[in-house]
């Protein structure tokens, strides 16, 4: 039996060697005669190329190639794809404009990638880059929707009038316009999202190789799911077969939705080494990381409640624009849609939503997933929504949420999701004792006497996870199927490896799944090495994001682990001769049933290695692969509650309590967990409070384009955090298990400025947008006190 | 130009230019990856390690600038057997890593804090820690794990040479 199955709190494997320094991250890694390359990028938001001179660059020392847009088309590298396809209310498809590696003609953000230089050293690819002279003719920019959708706007593309991409719904708006028309009120709010920027700490970097002799090509990648890269590589950038590509995404330090996607160098880097014939290493710099990892969220809002006087919650209508960037990037277009708009029930009853989302151009960098992806924004819709109506209706906003609460399931929402389980009365009770809500008057009087103004706040968040049935999102307009795949390899000396198409990049895999395969053979857990990340060794899989490793991922190994069990049986029976149906398997070991004659798994494995002694017709060998496709989403749910305190004199806010308590379904390794809960809160409280990519509406200049100026949450910013579980099991994967990655990022922003209007309502206060930062806070006591 | 510096406990000489950073020397020359660079405006300190005790962001030194002096990377952390110093087991004992990208600044920072305020508090843990982010753990477990480490009694940096 072992000790470190599911639901014990194991220490992780992969910890020693990134403590020793010895973890192995792209930029760590150094090939054979290897050369670098600098990506010169444009220092407008949108010009016209109209000459590059690169005879100079050429010329430098070290220099071995520059290349330029115009190189790239002629030797036909295909544009990067994007990954769903989106249709208007009118039917109509989204506009999809091309999205070359480098710019062709025109550059459309600040940070475009417009040539690059593979020199001998970093340092020369740096100095000859500054050589290139390149003759832009500025043209007017939109830095931000708001201009994007002004009358008369400069356009990104020529071919979206308007700016607009698609013009996207979902719900019933007959119904709502029903439910509106019998309201006792309407609460109104309009929303802004901020734009944030993922800032994994590891910036993104690639190394390509081209084998001149057999056409393979290797890329080494920051990449949360590299069979997708290779497949993209494969079929649209090279047109080259994609058992010529092998991509091996390393350890990765952090990815948070910026690393998902299919990103230009990693074209660059191969497309060079092939010209060169020599490795090609691309890193980047933190300032460049600011300017071409795709942002996230990006969001304006109205949304309008119609309730009942007794708060009850009849219908939702929402309204909002949207920010994509300048092109589409890989996911870029399903997260505002069908990673958002389908949010809008939360854990609520709300029997009529209508969801409208204009998605714009603009002239930025592109707009995909962070942590959430879609889920934060309609949460914090909703959550303030939720709060205000409370407050307009004068009843508590836990009672709010109470009365609305969804307490029968399934349940089909009606922009639809069917939830299959959850407690949202379990969570929220859970959280406020915790989180002594109760006595919180003592503590808000308290403070007062220092001159601080306290606030508490909450939020009952639901969200969707496990990304999904492949058959339900195909319909949807995705072009790739999201089950994923596991080998599970016994080797003939009874340990385990298993082979993951998902990706850890500080989520644990290494760790929980094989707690899953430790459960399930009854062997210690150091016998069970598991293996990602490398096409040439796992089988092809859909990577990680979504919250959906160990749910599908996860699934997918159970199941591989179910089949070595069932072969296991048939050898176990005939060693034991006996019938299969009277042979059990139990803490690693199969027994006869009713007796103690038993062959443990070791040496069922040896046998299925020399098969001396063996079934007739059994294939020899204990290996097995299992692609699971999910049934449905999953649905984690929780209640998250902030505490605050501000000083009115400066508009500063401390967090100085937060409590979340999430049911995430089965928890495999409850510190991992945790860990992931305190990931995600931090980076909530750090969209809610710090966090601001702010682009300049007439120069699309990027104005917080380093950690100078963008503020990331720091130790001293953020609290301790009280986290718990409470646990519903999901009903339809085989581990019972929902997703915890990104609870944390959605749950907490609404909580926190929920936290910050009540420490403010007395005076006035209805909103602060995020951030919130001492200046918006200060602005908000002072025009409330103007009155 | 010629320096020599005593690197994890043994002597090292290395030429170097005069504008090559100690990141550059240790990761790029030396082959010591274990020191990461987060960023360019020296503010992510994953490239913390110790010049003479201190921890120093090692991008924001010149290599030069050690001539003559005693580095501790965190390859140099651990004993020589392989036992993880107390921070490093602390770190591993309260999960206090998850993509691990910044944990060899942060593990070196901390060992600095511990060794020179051995009971500090959590607010001076929390302080000493602002310059180095992480964008995974939420600093949480981080915290808990210098208060576990600064229990333990405390140990000199590096090998012993």
């Amino acid at each position: 039996m072992t000790t470190d199955g599911i639901g014990a709190a194991v220490l992780r494997k992969e910890d020693r060697r990134l403590l020793l320094g010895a973890g192995r991250y792209t930029d760590d890694i150094q090939r054979p005669n290897q050369t670098y390359l600098h990506i010169v990028r444009s220092p407008h938001a949108h010009a016209r190329i109209r000459a590059i001179r690169a005879e100079s660059a050429r010329a430098a020392p070290g220099v071995l190639a520059v290349l330029t847009g115009a190189d790239l088309a002629a030797e036909k590298i295909g544009n990067l794809p994007t990954g769903w396809l989106i249709h208007s209310k009118d039917g109509s498809p989204m506009v999809e404009p091309p999205h070359p590696a480098l710019a062709v003609e025109k550059v459309r953000h600040v940070g475009d990638q417009v040539a690059v230089v593979v020199a001998e050293t970093r340092d020369q690819a740096r100095e000859a880059a500054a050589l290139l002279e390149i003759d832009y003719e500025e043209l007017p920019a939109a830095g931000t929707i708001g201009k994007a959708i002004a009358p008369g706007a400069p356009l990104v593309w020529e071919q979206a009038k308007g700016n607009t991409c698609f013009d996207w719904h979902i719900g019933d708006p007959a119904a709502v316009k029903a439910a509106f028309a019998k309201a006792h009120q309407v609460v109104k709010l309009d929303l802004v999202n901020n734009r944030i920027i993922p800032n994994a700490i590891e910036p993104r970097a690639a190394i390509g190789e081209y084998d001149r002799a057999t056409g393979d090509y290797t890329l080494h990648t920051t990449s949360q799911n590299p069979h997708l890269t290779r497949l993209l590589l494969g079929a649209f950038s090279f047109q080259v077969p994609e058992h010529k590509l092998r991509v091996v995404a390393p350890d990765v330090g952090g990815g948070f939705g910026s690393k998902i996607h299919h990103y230009a160098e990693e074209v660059l880097v191969l497309w060079a080494a092939r010209k060169v014939g020599r490795p090609v290493k691309w890193t980047a710099q933190r300032s460049e990381s600011f300017m071409s990892d795709a942002h996230g969220r990006d969001h304006l809002a109205h949304a309008e409640l119609a309730v009942d006087a007794e708060g009850h919650f009849l219908g939702l209508h929402v309204k909002e624009t949207v920010n994509l960037g300048a092109y589409l990037s890989t996911f870029g277009t399903v997260v505002p849609t069908y990673l958002h708009g389908i949010l809008f029930a939360g854990p609520y009853k709300t029997p009529a939503i209508y969801v409208e989302v204009r998605a714009v151009f603009t002239h930025t960098v592109p707009v995909d997933a962070v942590r959430g992806a879609g889920r934060p924004e309609a949460t914090y819709v909703l959550e303030r929504l939720a709060d205000l109506a409370a407050r307009e209706l004068s009843i508590d906003p836990v009672e709010v949420r109470r009365r609305n609460f969804i307490d029968k399931f399934p349940y089909q929402t009606p922009v639809a999701l069917q939830y299959d389980s959850g407690d949202y009365f379990a969570s929220l009770d859970a959280a406020l004792d915790k989180a002594r809500w109760a006595t919180f008057g003592e503590r808000r009087a308290e403070a007062r006497r220092r001159g601080k103004l306290r606030g508490i706040g909450l939020s009952t968040y639901l969200e969707a996870c496990g990304i999904a049935p492949s058959a339900v999102v195909g319909s949807l307009g995705a072009r790739a199927g999201l089950y994923e795949s596991a080998s599970v390899r016994v080797d003939p000396t009874g340990t385990v490896t298993v082979f993951t198409g998902t990706h850890s990049h500080g989520q644990g895999h290494e760790t929980t799944f094989a707690q899953i395969v430790a459960e399930r053979l009854g062997i210690p857990l150091d016998k069970v090495e598991v293996v990602h990340g490398d096409t040439a060794r796992i089988p092809f899989g859909m990577g990680t994001y979504g919250s959906r490793s160990l749910a599908v991922g996860g699934s997918a190994i159970a199941q591989a682990v179910d089949k070595i069990v069932a072969k296991g049986r048939k050898i176990a029976a005939h060693l034991l001769e006996a019938g299969e149906g009277d042979v059990e398997f139990k803490d690693g070991k199969y027994t006869v049933v009713g007796t103690d004659r038993a062959k443990s798994f070791g040496e069922v494995a040896f046998t299925a290695y020399v098969p001396h002694n063996y079934p007739a017709g059994l294939e020899p060998g204990l290996e097995e692969n299992a692609f699971y496709d999910p049934k449905n989403f999953t649905f984690p749910a929780g209640c998250h509650v902030c505490e605050v305190e501000i000083d009115p004199e400066t508009g500063v806010v401390q967090v100085v309590g937060f409590t979340a308590v999430d049911d995430v379904g089965t928890v495999i390794n409850p510190v991992i967990v945790d860990g992931q809960i305190h990931g995600g809160v931090a980076h909530g409280i750090g969209q809610a409070l710090f966090e601001h990519a702010l682009y300049d509406d007439e120069t699309g200049q990027l104005l917080s384009g380093s950690y100078l100026s963008y503020t990331m949450p720091r130790a001293l910013d953020v609290p301790s955090y009280g986290v718990s579980t409470t646990f519903t099991p999901c009903t339809h994967n085989p581990l019972g298990a929902k997703g915890v990655g990104e609870v944390g990022s959605i749950g907490a922003p609404p909580a926190v400025i929920n936290a910050i209007v009540d420490a403010l309502a007395h005076l006035g206060v209805r909103h602060v947008d995020m951030p919130a930062t001492p200046e918006r806070v200060w602005r908000a006591i002072r025009d409330a006190s103007k009155g | 130009m010629n320096i020599s510096l005593r690197l994890n406990g043994k002597p090292v000489t290395a030429e170097v230019e005069a504008r090559t950073l100690l990141v550059e020397l240790l990761r790029d020359r030396l082959g010591l990856t274990g020191t990461h660079v987060g960023c360019d405006t020296s503010q992510c300190g994953a490239c913390v390690v110790h010049v003479d005790g201190r921890s120093v962001k090692s991008c924001t030194m010149f290599a030069a600038e050690v001539d003559g002096r005693e580095v501790t990377s965190i390859e140099g952390l651990a004993a020589g057997d392989g036992a993880l110093h107390p921070m490093q087991a602390a770190f591993h004992e309260q999960h206090a890593l998850q993509c691990g990208f910044c944990t060899p600044g942060m593990v070196m920072s901390a060992v600095e804090l511990v060794a020179r305020r051995p009971g500090a508090t959590e607010a001076e843990i929390r302080a000493w820690l602002e310059g180095n982010f992480c964008r995974c753990t939420g600093y949480h477990n981080i915290v808990k794990a210098v208060q576990a480490a600064a229990r333990v009694p405390a140990q000199p940096a590096g090998r012993s040479s």
